[in-house]
């Protein structure tokens, strides 16, 4: 049977949740933080995970082991403010058993 | 004054759908929508991405359903008031309301039906400390009149389509044109890479990469932007200009809808009930992506079937004494306000001698 991981990830107002995500129901990190609303409906997630807008933006915080950036990704962060060394797009991370521990931050709202 | 019975605010395709559905009641539809052009966020964010769950399409561009949608609706002669968002709301004495846009433009109608999406979308503003102050002074987030920059110098910033074509197009008006991307790679279309980078070798744009625009100057109006080049505040320098079109793309926000009256739950807009979307204004509907109701789905086939509903309540609410029954397109056919008609052909009775 495929295991939860454990998450921490801190929101926009500084606050830290650790959350469960289930790693067989093909969701994203973005979609994660959207089940579990930690952040406004409206403010994450708008272009629905295709890349195409940089509201789940987040920095990663822990080193664990993601996939690799892909060329839709690289280019929407070089459009995107407040972008730093370990930003990456929530959309662009798929829930897997590797996430095991990941830390991240919401980056601010533009 | 625009006269209308129905006043859509939001040209996505819940929106433009409810034109058809209203058209077939003879009602007529004017429709407002922030951005210039219609189709909501399949025409702004991903026109040539595809989409699988419309019914009866196994698959279709976002830009094309847009575009079907527009043929569709043409018969109805729907009324644009584009570029504009709707700002204040008035309502009359006989239940009417009339709506201004936050450029002056009056609509008196009957109905309002919010078909926002998200919200009206806003340029995501390049974090630039004083930029507010040069807004409509030498900034602009959109190009709605061409011509206001002709023999004007011009920079651009952003890699995306926009900054593409409105560098590509300027170039032929402005009397200089800079587009400014902080990386080499561009996303935008192919075709429009290259064109730029064609007028690049001939001289009519001036290209800068990798770099960003990272302070604005001048008196009453911008005068010059400060540039940084490899991200490297020691590589800075200044650049004069007319104007700066920062074009970042768009987020949405709900807006001045916001302030309306309306009850609003997680940034959407509640609605009374599922039988015909109507919020807790009578005679405001709020249908697709922008409604919250219990068990709702953010999808265009939603959209579609909730435009359909609010179009039969607002029937009644126009005529109150009037019966109206639901037909079917197959045996009613469709009207049009141009008096074009279309029906299904007569079934052919042959004779028997």
């Amino acid at each position: 049977m495929a295991k939860d991981v454990t998450l921490s990830i801190t929101d926009r107002e500084g606050h830290t949740h650790i959350v469960e995500a289930p790693t067989d129901m093909a969701m994203n990190l973005m979609e994660v933080i959207r089940s579990y609303e930690l952040a406004p409906e409206g403010t994450i997630g708008i272009c629905g995970g295709m890349a195409m807008c940089a509201s789940c933006q987040c920095y990663i915080e822990s080193d664990t082991k993601l996939p690799e950036m892909g060329p839709d990704e690289e280019a929407m962060l070089a459009e995107a403010f407040h972008v730093k060394d370990n930003s990456r797009l929530g959309c662009q991370i798929p829930i897997s058993e590797d996430l095991e521990g990941l830390k991240i931050e919401l980056a601010p709202e533009e | 004054m625009i006269s209308t019975d129905i006043l859509i605010i939001g040209a996505g395709p819940t929106g433009l759908f409810a034109v058809f559905e209203a058209g077939l009641l003879k009602l007529k539809c004017h429709i407002i929508d922030a951005l210039p052009q219609p189709g909501g966020q399949l025409a702004e964010l991903y026109p040539k991405k595809p989409i699988y769950d419309i019914p009866g399409y196994p698959e279709v561009l976002a830009g094309d359903l847009v575009d079907n949608l527009m043929e569709q609706i043409k018969p109805f002669e729907p009324g644009f008031t584009l570029g504009e968002k709707a700002k204040d709301i008035e309502k009359q004495d006989d239940g009417s309301f009339i709506v201004t846009t936050d450029e002056g433009t009056k609509h008196h109608t009957k109905i309002i039906a919010i078909a926002g999406g998200l919200g009206s979308f806003e340029p995501r503003k390049p974090p630039i400390d004083n930029i507010a102050n040069f807004e409509k002074n030498g900034v602009e987030y959109m190009v709605k009149d061409p011509e206001k920059f002709r023999d004007k110098s011009v920079v651009i910033a952003g890699g995306g389509d926009s900054a593409l074509d409105w560098s590509i197009f300027l170039a032929d008006v402005a009397s200089s044109v800079t587009l400014i991307h902080r990386r080499n790679e561009f996303r935008g279309a192919l075709e429009s890479v290259d064109r730029v980078k064609e007028l690049k070798d001939m001289g009519k744009i001036k290209l800068i990469t990798p770099a960003e625009v990272v302070g604005l100057s001048g008196e009453a109006k911008l005068d010059s932007i400060t540039v940084r080049k490899n991200n490297n505040p020691k590589e800075d320098f200044k650049l004069e200009t007319d104007y700066f079109i920062p074009l970042f793309g768009l987020s949405p926000k709900l807006g001045p809808i916001a302030d309306w009256g309306l009850e609003i739950e997680k940034n959407a807009i509640k609605v009374d009930n599922t039988l015909d979307y109507q919020t807790n204004i009578p005679g405001i509907y709020a249908i697709g992506d922008v409604n919250i109701y219990p068990g709702k789905l953010k999808l265009i086939l939603c959209g579609f079937h909730e435009a359909t509903l609010m179009c039969q309540s607002a029937y009644q609410k126009i005529y109150p004494d009037k019966r109206y029954v639901m037909k079917y397109t197959t045996v009613g056919g469709v009207t049009g306000f141009d008096g074009s008609k279309k029906e299904a052909p007569k079934a052919v009775v042959k004779s028997i001698d």
